[in-house]
């Protein structure tokens, strides 16, 4: 277990330079730079290229990124806060703990709302419940966040006024509320959906019958056999949900005008900040790696069949 | 058989499943009995009901399956008559059954131990953990399982499929029921493990005094493990009786068919063997007269039009076809 955790680790820093180094050329590919305005003079620009070593070759300047990274050093911003630590633009105004707030939240709720739905709609197979179900979850995994976000807002906080509009800096239970619903609205029905089916698969595999000739409770038939088993496709789809909801938040955070990392991290690529997309897609980049090793272990723990050691990281 | 010898009585046992093209009877009046540590050979094709037939005694039946009439009669109690908690603690408990395919039929996510040790507490909460797994390893030891101490901790994908039996075979004997179903217990194994398996079944049977219900469509089974035998055709019983007799003197015709399409070892190796023409009847529309009649070499008029009754041969050995009420019509005018 130890060797191979060490193993991912060291994958994860090789991923991440592959990350660091298509970020960096396709930004530079981006026709613009960040000091481009109607006022700038081109002396200025070049004033500014010379200051923050944008004037050397690009292979030079990747090269001081990695060095710099590898030192921890996030550089500074280049125009949105100008002069600003990265570091401190991300860390210290709470960007970071806001968006992972915001996203541990919703990703705990499509967890524990999704998969419990999606035993109760494949124990009740057939019934009015599972049918009700079946289209809540079909609707919700069709309509999109912004639409889910406005219809939120435009009803509970506009026509019946229970819930703060400008949900801002989360400091309170009630600001959380409908922006981690709408982040969480696909995911959910998705796990729900999905929870169903590999449930309903599990439910008529033999082991079953086999527990059931045994004299075995219902209730522990479904939550010990038939559960654990059929969690194992619903963790290999945890992964992407992680990714979904960590790096999605960009319009939830826009609509309810939270001040968090994903609606950041659009505006930097508008504003061709590149310190601020290069460590942005670094730091998010790393929490899906990161979240990816926790579902690989889950999923350890989960299925015994399944070696860790065997696979390469 | 005397009333209070019987372990378990089967009368008139009718099952269907209602599916959208109608009522398949499968299972359609079958009626037995079984005393303590007998163990009974249930012999038919695929789809003759035999499976079913078990399945309602566990009370195992899954939609849209269900028991239409008869009777089911267990030490004195009416076990269609059970509220579904007490069959939960019936089954495992009093009867338990395993299966064909043991590489399936175990949860691959918890360890040997774990589902044995389940099949215990589940009917007995008050035992203690270390009790239930001192009782578990012994039943491992007790299958043949070596190094049962260890393996008890492993999961199933870490047995082959002979050990997997055992496995199975341990936790359906693990709480010491009175019968036990097995439903083609060794059709997915390989041969020299069939032997091995039914080698173990039979010392066990011996030891542990169960009666078992051994279901197959493999004659040579039977022959080696069974004490009587009921042939079933497509979900009625056609002929039973002991083994011997069913071997060495079958009435049916069906049966006979089936013990001519079987190679023997003491043939010269230059006999054909001769297959039963012709495929199952469809359950959904069966005959109106005898439901082996489409493929019976013997088949006369009345056959097409009537259900042949039983004949008695005596000892337990009787047989239901037409055919027994028209060679000696003075003799076996007996027949029920």
């Amino acid at each position: 277990m130890f060797s191979y955790i060490l193993k991912r680790i060291l994958a994860a820093v090789a991923t991440l330079l592959i990350i660091m180094a298509v970020t960096f050329f396709l930004m530079n590919a981006i026709p613009g730079n960040p000091f481009l305005s109607e006022k700038a003079s081109p002396h200025a620009i070049e004033l500014a290229f010379k200051k923050y070593g944008l004037d050397k070759p690009l292979i030079v300047q990747f090269k001081n990124y990695v060095v710099n990274y590898l030192r921890g050093d996030l550089g500074v911003s280049l125009k949105m806060q100008e002069g600003t630590s990265v570091k401190d633009i991300i860390f210290n105004q709470g960007k970071f703990t806001r968006s992972i707030k915001l996203g541990l939240s919703a990703l705990a709720l499509a967890i524990l709302v999704g998969i419990p739905l999606g035993c109760i709609a494949a124990y009740h197979r057939g019934s009015w419940l599972d049918g009700f179900l079946r289209v809540m979850t079909t609707v919700g995994v069709a309509v999109p966040t912004f639409v889910l976000a406005t219809l939120l807002l435009a009803t509970f906080a506009v026509k019946l006024p229970l819930l703060p509009v400008k949900s801002g800096e989360l400091t309170d239970f009630r600001s959380y509320i409908m922006p981690v619903i709408s982040l969480s609205f696909y995911y959910t029905c998705y796990l729900a959906k999905l929870t169903r089916t590999s449930m309903l698969d599990a439910i008529n595999q033999d082991y079953i019958r086999t527990a059931r000739a045994k004299g075995v409770k219902t209730s522990k038939l479904v939550l010990k056999h038939a559960l654990r088993n059929s969690l194992i496709p619903v963790i290999t789809y945890l992964g992407p949900v992680m990714a979904g909801i960590i790096t999605g938040s960009f319009v939830v955070e826009s609509t309810f005008q939270i001040p968090g990392l994903g609606k950041y991290f659009v505006q930097s690529v508008m504003n061709r900040d590149y310190t601020i997309i290069m460590a942005t897609t670094v730091i998010l980049s790393a929490l899906v790696i990161f979240m990816n090793l926790v579902v690989d272990i889950a999923y350890k723990i989960v299925d015994p069949r399944i070696t860790l050691t065997s696979k390469e990281g | 058989m005397a009333e209070n010898d019987r372990l378990i009585e089967v009368k008139d046992l009718q099952v269907s499943f209602f599916t959208p093209a109608g009522e398949v009877k499968a299972v359609d009046g079958i009626s037995y009995s079984l005393g303590y540590n007998e163990v009974m050979g249930v012999v038919g094709e695929s789809g003759s009901g035999k499976s079913v037939e078990a399945y309602s005694i566990i009370g195992l039946l899954q939609n849209p399956g269900r028991v239409v009439g008869g009777s089911i009669t267990f030490e004195g109690e009416d076990l269609l008559a059970y509220t579904p908690e007490q069959m939960r603690q019936f089954r495992g408990n009093k009867v338990s059954m395993i299966f064909q395919n043991p590489m399936t039929c175990l949860n691959p996510v918890y360890t040997i131990g774990n589902q044995l040790m389940e099949a215990l507490t589940c009917h007995d909460s008050s035992i203690s953990a270390q009790d239930a797994r001192k009782r578990a390893i012994e039943m491992l030891e007790l299958v043949g399982i070596n190094n049962a101490e260890k393996r008890i901790d492993q999961y199933p994908h870490e047995f082959s499929g002979g050990m997997r039996q055992r496995a199975m075979i341990a936790m359906a004997l693990i709480c010491k029921p009175k019968l036990l179903i097995a439903d083609e217990p060794t059709t997915a194994l390989d041969v020299t493990i069939q032997a091995q398996i039914l080698e173990l079944m039979k010392k066990l049977q011996q030891e542990e005094q169960t009666s078992i219900i051994f279901i197959t469509h493999n004659l040579g089974v039977v022959a080696e493990i069974c004490d009587r035998v009921s042939v079933m055709y497509a979900g009625k019983i056609v002929e039973q009786g002991k083994v011997n007799d069913i071997f060495y003197n079958p009435l049916h015709p069906y049966t006979k068919g089936l013990l001519a399409s079987m190679p023997r070892l003491d043939s010269d190796g230059h006999e054909r063997l001769i297959p039963i023409e012709g495929t199952p009847i469809d359950l959904l529309n069966p005959p109106k007269g005898c439901n082996f009649a489409p493929r019976c070499k013997d088949c006369r008029k009345i056959c097409l039009r009537q259900k042949p009754p039983f004949a008695d041969y005596g000892d337990g050995h009787t047989s239901a076809c037409w055919l027994h009420f028209m060679e000696d019509d003075g003799e076996e005018a007996s027949g029920k």
